[in-house]
């Protein structure tokens, strides 16, 4: 695969570790935390950690949409999916996320909901088109890179006068998660979550281009790499940040080159100011309410406004006591210091939605690299 | 199941006629469905005795029986369909023991409304595969649900199979510093199917691997007949397989991600939609586990064979009391590949 | 977040629909968040919309960035002579 399997060579990211540990301080210590959920997942994937060294270390963000997704949101859209006639279009990512009462979108779906698994916010327009008896509600999620192609749907929607289809909109925001991030009492006055720099995320500056991080980068002294897709990019931009740290700057670097640019995609941008407005606040999961963080539809377009259709009324729905997902997506907390991780919450299973989504902190822990916890545990145990 | 006279009976209309209750319902409709399609198809000496079972003399050995239900949506996909996978899955089953699969019972649940022309491309397939596999349908039986009730076609195959003394092949044999091995590449059956879901629909060349693997079995006893494991990685992909045997064989598993045969088609799949060949469906491949010295000739005696070409040596049984799958990743580090939790779901993030 | 793909442009439709392919397979998407796409041309395709172009200068510029990274860190630990 082109623009890929470069990307993956094992060779190079020899040379690249070579690297990294050639030019880390061995008298200090950097935390660096991948805001991207794709990111976490690569680097669990591909195994990044056993090629840094040892004081490179990697703290996972709250970068996974479906991870910040509050219950409530859920128990929201199991509610539309359980109204008479109508069919709830969802990326496949939101099945199997725990919301309230033990129920999910999945298991919903087992008990008569009409909920469908698309690919693209253009099937969820087609399935409204071929089904004009049916109300047809798109389940939207995600973050920058996501929200456009909502938009284009909602605008197509319109022009084709398809009063039967409607969004039930949970797109949030990057910039303020991380500023959120980064004034969270842990961060700010207490310093015990040292975070260095920021690898920025892939395919949502493809979007929104490298200039908002120049705000972080500025009034928080905080250098910020916008990193690639495949586990070479985020190798490069983990170098890159040890750089800057080194040389005391505080600067906004694109490793993404060949997708990004500074200005990121003026069409989609403009396209998704047309069609969204920013909401005051949003609860994120284990965050709590974050100001200016969250996409509302507009008035302009509130005929596909899902919540104005159907009267939807937001209940927020605290997490599970023993869950420590909030501090994890904070980076506070590892998923070993969660006294219910790999025991009664495991993928199979999971609690809280660290653990669902394969971006979460725990479920990639758990997936790639919990072997590595065990090994710890003495040969006589 | 009486003779119908056909003289004065029109005959089922396999051009515009659907299933019906009646086709279920032991009556005269049902058995002249089961005479002018399934006797038809499958024809052999015991189903023209026409009685509700199947008598037969066994060679010497002990008996290996193997079921399994095939309830595959869609039922027609590029390289196969639910009858001749039906067939291919049982026949596989029974052989995974090292046994010579002998005779298959089919047991059908039919929908409703089920066009009758769809149900005989299935059963053509199916009898084509069986003939071919040199394993005849020798009973059967046949239900039909009210429409709702069932997803067009379910089929129930169950195979039976003699396995000579000396071999003995079993999930809990592999040990410490055996060889584990493939017979071809990885996924190519399930990214055939998704390819056709509706709201994920790509278009490919890959096409079901479904078939009947029991010749290449016979060719890898007679090879190695001290074969430790064999299985087919069916659903679940090969890291369930893997997961299944390490834990069955209470050892741990290294295996080489650059080492497992992938379709570069499959991998692309894959890509657009976050999946993980290793925990994409096979229906014509195995895996075996094998002591070290024998390894080779293993490997060498299934590239000889048309359903081995691709085989490879993947990995090795590690002891591990925590009995982890773990791989090196092309990339040059090391991670666990763990069961398949539920249903491998596409993602967008 | 949000898994993306480059993939190639192989063929136009109508509307703002094309055809990419990644490695032989084939999937139908939409360019209405891109301008001026043409054949040929790799896009980064994310929940069936492209979302940019790839730059195949810069691509190459990242990969010999990475090469040089290599190169400096083995020169570097090399004895010299």
């Amino acid at each position: 695969m082109k623009y890929v399997d470069e990307f993956r060579d094992g060779t190079v990211a020899r040379g690249l570790a070579a690297a990294i540990a050639r030019d880390a301080d061995p008298a200090r210590e950097y935390h660096l935390m991948e805001f991207c959920g794709g990111h976490t997942h690569a680097i669990s994937r591909y195994g990044l950690k056993d090629l840094l060294p040892a004081n490179v270390q990697m703290v996972h963000g709250p970068g996974c949409p479906v991870c910040v997704l509050p219950i409530g949101r859920i128990d929201n859209a199991i509610e539309i999916a359980s109204r008479p006639g109508v069919i709830l279009c969802t990326y496949a990512d939101t099945m199997r996320v725990p919301a309230s009462k033990g129920l999910s979108l999945l298991k919903a779906k087992a008990r008569g909901a009409d909920i469908r698994m698309v690919y693209s916010s253009a099937d969820a327009v087609r399935i409204a088109r071929e089904n004009p008896g049916r109300e047809v509600v798109f389940f939207a999620i995600g973050f920058e890179t996501t929200t456009p192609p909502t938009a284009v749907a909602i605008r197509a929607a319109k022009a084709e006068g398809l009063a039967n289809f409607s969004v039930f909109c949970n797109h949030v925001l990057t910039p303020a998660a991380i500023t959120h991030i980064l004034e969270s009492a842990e961060v700010r006055d207490y310093g015990t979550v040292p975070i260095d720099g920021f690898i920025g995320p892939a395919h949502v500056s493809t979007v929104i281009g490298s200039q908002p991080y120049e705000y972080f980068a500025e009034e928080y002294a905080r250098p910020v790499v916008i990193a690639g897709f495949e586990p070479l990019d985020v190798m490069q931009a983990i170098r890159m940040l040890v750089r800057q740290l080194n040389d005391g700057r505080a600067e906004v670097e694109n490793e993404f080159a060949r997708a990004v640019t500074r200005d990121g995609n003026a069409k989609a941008k403009a396209l998704v100011a047309e069609v969204f407005e920013l909401r005051r606040s949003f609860e994120w999961r284990g965050l709590g309410e974050v100001p200016y963080s969250a996409l509302a539809i507009k008035p302009a377009y509130r005929d596909f406004d899902a919540e104005a259709r159907f009267g939807i009324a937001y209940r927020s729905v605290a997490d599970n006591k023993a869950c420590e997902c909030g501090a994890i997506l904070r980076g506070v907390k590892k998923p070993t210091d969660c006294k219910v991780f790999g025991t009664v919450c495991t993928p199979e299973n999971p609690i809280g939605s660290c653990m669902v989504s394969s971006e979460g902190a725990c479920a990639a822990h758990y997936t790639y690299g919990r072997f590595k916890d065990v090994a710890i545990v003495p040969a006589s145990a | 199941m009486s003779g119908v006279r056909t003289g004065y009976v029109r005959p089922v209309d396999f051009k515009h006629g659907c299933v019906d209750l009646t086709h279920g319902g032991g009556g005269r409709a049902m058995a002249q469905l089961i005479e002018e399609l399934f006797q038809r198809a499958f024809d052999n000496e015991w189903l023209r005795r026409r009685n509700d079972q199947a008598a037969f003399d066994l060679p010497a050995g002990r008996l290996v029986m193997s079921t399994d239900s095939h309830v595959v949506s869609p039922l027609f996909f590029p390289g196969g369909d639910i009858g001749c996978l039906s067939v291919h899955g049982t026949i596989n089953d029974v052989a995974m023991a090292g046994a010579r699969p002998l005779y298959l019972a089919a047991g059908f649940i039919l929908e409703e409304g089920y066009p009758l022309a769809e149900l005989k491309r299935i059963v053509e397939s199916m009898a084509a595969a069986s003939k071919e596999a040199g394993v005849p349908i020798v009973t059967g039986d046949t239900k039909v649900v009210e429409k709702g009730k069932g997803d067009g076609v379910f089929i129930t195959t169950t195979g039976v199979g003699v396995v000579p003394a000396g071999v003995e092949i079993s999930g809990d044999r592999a040990r410490p510093g055996d060889r584990i091995l493939v017979s071809g590449t990885m996924g190519d059956h399930g990214v055939a199917i998704m390819s056709l879901r509706e709201n994920l629909s790509f278009e490919t060349t890959i096409r079901s691997d479904t078939a009947a693997l029991h010749g290449l079995v016979a060719a890898m006893v007679e090879a190695v007949p001290g074969i430790r494991c064999l299985r087919d990685p069916t659903r679940g992909g090969l890291a369930t397989t893997l997961n299944e045997l390490a834990s069955q064989s209470g050892v741990g598993m290294v295996i080489s991600e650059a080492g497992i045969p992938v379709r570069p088609e499959v991998d692309a799949a894959c890509e657009f939609l976050g999946l993980d060949p290793l925990y994409v469906a096979n229906e014509g491949k195995l895996v075996a586990i094998c002591a070290p010295a024998d390894a080779e000739r293993l490997l060498t005696a299934m590239r000889a064979h048309p359903l081995g070409r691709d085989a490879a040596l993947i990995g090795e049984a590690i002891a591990d009391p925590h009995r982890f799958v773990q791989m090196d990743t092309r990339f040059g580090g090391r991670r666990v590949v763990d069961w398949l939790t539920g249903e491998q779901l596409p993602r967008i993030c | 977040m949000c898994l993306a793909i480059p993939a190639r442009v192989v063929e136009l439709l109508d509307g703002d629909d094309a055809v990419v392919d990644l490695a032989g397979v084939r999937k139908r998407i939409s360019l209405a968040l891109v301008d001026g796409v043409v054949l040929g041309d790799h896009v980064i395709v994310h929940v069936g919309y492209a979302l940019a172009r790839l730059d195949p200068d810069e691509a190459q510029r990242t990969l010999d960035a990475f090469a040089e990274a290599g190169m400096l860190a083995e020169a570097a630990a090399t004895p010299s002579p």
